[in-house]
C-alpha cells in the first residue's frame, strides 16, 4: 500500500512538472519558428523602413536598449551596492527596518507608474522625451533588484571572517573593502545581471519617457527606441513586414534575457567563494 | 628573568545581564606558553577576547577593570595597533576564501592597506610559512586558494597569518578542537617552537594538551580564576580541591 502511494505520488509531481513546461517549449517554438526568418544581417544593422517598403532592420532599437541599459546601470549599479551595504549594517535598527519596507514597496510598484512618474519629474521639466528620462525610469525597477542581492549575499558571509580580520587589526572600513565586499562579489554580479535581464525587457515605462526614435540616434538627451518598445510598435502596425519585425525583435530579446540569466545562473556557481 | 607582559588587575565582563569572568587577577609571564583551562562556559574564551579586546564587538558586551600590555592600559590604546601587537587565532580554521595562500600569510598587510616591496613579501610569506613549518607543502601551491587544504594546514596558515604581522602575543582560542590527533600534534610542536619569540596564550578543555605544552596554567570555573601557577605543580598537587576534580576527571 505505501510504495503504491508513493508511486501515484510520483505520478503527480512528474506529471505536473511536465505540465507547467509545456507553454513554455510552445513558447519557445513560436518565437523561434516566427522570429528566426526574420533574422539575418540586415535586419541587425539596418535601421527601419517607410511603412510599405521591404526590408530595413532593428539597429535603431538595438542601440537604443544598449544606451538605456548602459545610462540605467550607471545610475542603479553603484547606488544600489552602497544601499545594500547600508541595509546590511543596519537592517536590524528601527531605520533600517523602515528603509527594507520601503525597497519591498518599490520593488512591487507596477512598471506603468514607474514610467508616469518619470514623466512627470523629467520629461515634463525637460518639455521632451528623451533616453535619459527612460534610463531613470529603468534605474527605479532595477535598484531594488541590486539592493536585494547586494544585502542578501552580503548577509552570506560567515561572522568568523569579519572577526579574524578585525583580529589582525583591520578596520571595520578596511574590513568591508577587503573581506566583505571581494567574499560576496559573485552575489552581487549575479544580482545585477538578473537586473538587467529584467529591464531590458521592460517596455511600459518607456512608453512615454525614452518614447521611440525611428532614427539612430547616440545622444542621451533626445528620444530612443528599444527592443521592447519596437516590438510593441510593430505588433500594433498594421503592416505584414512590421509584424515579422515584431517576431525578430522578441527572439533576439529573449535570447539577450536567456543569456543574461544564464550567465548569472553559471557564474553564481563558478565565481563562488567557497566559504 | 621574566617578566610580566600582560597584567589583568580585578577584571570583570560579559553580555547584558550576565557576568562571564568575574574579579581576575592574573599575570602573563614574557614567551611562555600559558593556558587557560575550565569546563565549557567558564568564561575562558570571553577572558582572551577581552586581551585583544575583541570582546567590545559583542552586543551589550561590558568590562570592568583594566588589563595592561607592558605597563599600558590597552583600554587606552588604539584598537588596530593593539591587534597587531596581539594575534589572534580562532577555533575554526578560518583562512580568507577570496585570498590565495600567499595572500593569506600577508592578509594583515593587505587588508590593512600596507604596500610592500615584492622582495620583502617574498621574504615574508617564506619566513612565516617556515615557521609554522607549511613551506615544504605549500611552496608550489602559493597561488591555489587556502580552502582547499586539509584543516590542520588551514590551521597553521591561519597562525602564519597572525606570525607574519610580528606580534608580541599569540591569543589561541582552542585552535585545536576542529583537527585530528596527528595536525593537534603539530600545532602543539609548532607553538613549543614559537615560544621563543613571542608569548603564547591558548585557551583549551583538552587536560592533556594543557599538560603537554603549557608553561603556566590558569584554572578557571563558573567565570573565577580558582588556581594559577607552573603547570607541573597545577598537575601534580592542585592546591584547590575543585582543580583536583576537574583534572581527575569528575566533571568537564
Amino acid at each position: 500500500m505505501k510504495i503504491f502511494k508513493d508511486k501515484i505520488f510520483r505520478f503527480f509531481v512528474i506529471f505536473f512538472s511536465f505540465l507547467s513546461i509545456v507553454p513554455l517549449l510552445f513558447f519557445f517554438f513560436t518565437i523561434l519558428k516566427k522570429g528566426f526568418t526574420a533574422i539575418n544581417w540586415e535586419f541587425l544593422t539596418s535601421l527601419p523602413k517607410p511603412p510599405g517598403e521591404i526590408g530595413g532592420g532593428i539597429l535603431n532599437g538595438i542601440v537604443g536598449s544598449f544606451i538605456l541599459i548602459f545610462l540605467a546601470s550607471f545610475f542603479s549599479i553603484p547606488t544600489g551596492i552602497f544601499l545594500g551595504l547600508f541595509l546590511y549594517e543596519f537592517s536590524d535598527k528601527k531605520f533600517g527596518e523602515f528603509c527594507n519596507t520601503l525597497i519591498d514597496v518599490l520593488q512591487g510598484i507596477p512598471s506603468i507608474v514607474i514610467g508616469i512618474i518619470a514623466y512627470l519629474w523629467i520629461v515634463k521639466q525637460m518639455d521632451h522625451f528623451s533616453a535619459i528620462s527612460g534610463a531613470i525610469a529603468l534605474s527605479l525597477i532595477f535598484l531594488p533588484i541590486i539592493i536585494k542581492s547586494t544585502k542578501e549575499s552580503l548577509q552570506m558571509i560567515p561572522f568568523s571572517l569579519i572577526e579574524s580580520s578585525l583580529s589582525l587589526g583591520a578596520t571595520y572600513p578596511r574590513t568591508i573593502l577587503k573581506v566583505i565586499l571581494p567574499c560576496s562579489l559573485n552575489g552581487i554580479i549575479s544580482g545585477i545581471l538578473t537586473g538587467i535581464g529584467r529591464i531590458a525587457g521592460e517596455t511600459a515605462p518607456l512608453l512615454f519617457t525614452a518614447f521611440g526614435n525611428p532614427f539612430l540616434n547616440f545622444n542621451i538627451l533626445k528620444p530612443v527606441s528599444s527592443l521592447p518598445h519596437l516590438i510593441f510598435v510593430y505588433t500594433m502596425s498594421p503592416y505584414e513586414n512590421w509584424h515579422k519585425h515584431a517576431w525578430g525583435c522578441a527572439l533576439i530579446l529573449v535570447i539577450i534575457v536567456l543569456f543574461l540569466n544564464s550567465i548569472s545562473k553559471i557564474g553564481f556557481r563558478r565565481w563562488k567563494v567557497k566559504l | 628573568m621574566e617578566s610580566e607582559i600582560i597584567k589583568i588587575e580585578d577584571f570583570s565582563a560579559g553580555y547584558g545581564n550576565s557576568i562571564a569572568i568575574k574579579d581576575i587577577n592574573l599575570g602573563i609571564l614574557k614567551n611562555k606558553i600559558t593556558a587557560i583551562m575550565g569546563p565549557s562556559g567558564c568564561g575562558k574564551t570571553t577572558l582572551i577576547r577581552c586581551i585583544n579586546r575583541m570582546h567590545e564587538l559583542n552586543k551589550d558586551a561590558f568590562h570592568k577593570g583594566n588589563i595592561y600590555l607592558d605597563g599600558k592600559n590597552i583600554f587606552e590604546m588604539n584598537t588596530v595597533l593593539l591587534r597587531r601587537r596581539i594575534g589572534m587565532v580562532f577555533q575554526k580554521p578560518n583562512p580568507f576564501p577570496h585570498l590565495t595562500i600567499y595572500e593569506n600569510v600577508l592578509a594583515g598587510y593587505i587588508i590593512n592597506g600596507i604596500k610592500l616591496r615584492k622582495e620583502e613579501r617574498d621574504r615574508i610569506v617564506e619566513e612565516t610559512l617556515k615557521k609554522v613549518a607549511l613551506w615544504e607543502e605549500v611552496k608550489d601551491k602559493l597561488y591555489l586558494n587556502g580552502t582547499q587544504f586539509s584543516g590542520g594546514q588551514q590551521q597553521r596558515l591561519c597562525i602564519a597569518r597572525v606570525l607574519a604581522l610580528n606580534p608580541e602575543i599569540i591569543l589561541l582560542d582552542e585552535p585545536t578542537s576542529s583537527l585530528d590527533p596527528k595536525s593537534t600534534i603539530e600545532i602543539e610542536n609548532l607553538l613549543e617552537k614559537l615560544k621563543n619569540n613571542v608569548t603564547i596564550i591558548i585557551v583549551t578543555h583538552n587536560i592533556s594538551q594543557a599538560s603537554r605544552i603549557a608553561d603556566y596554567v590558569a584554572f578557571l570555573y563558573l567565570g573565577e580564576l580558582i588556581e594559577f601557577g607552573k603547570s607541573e605543580k597545577i598537575f601534580t598537587a592542585p592546591e584547590n580541591p575543585i582543580t583536583e576534580e576537574y583534572l581527575s576527571g569528575k566533571f568537564g
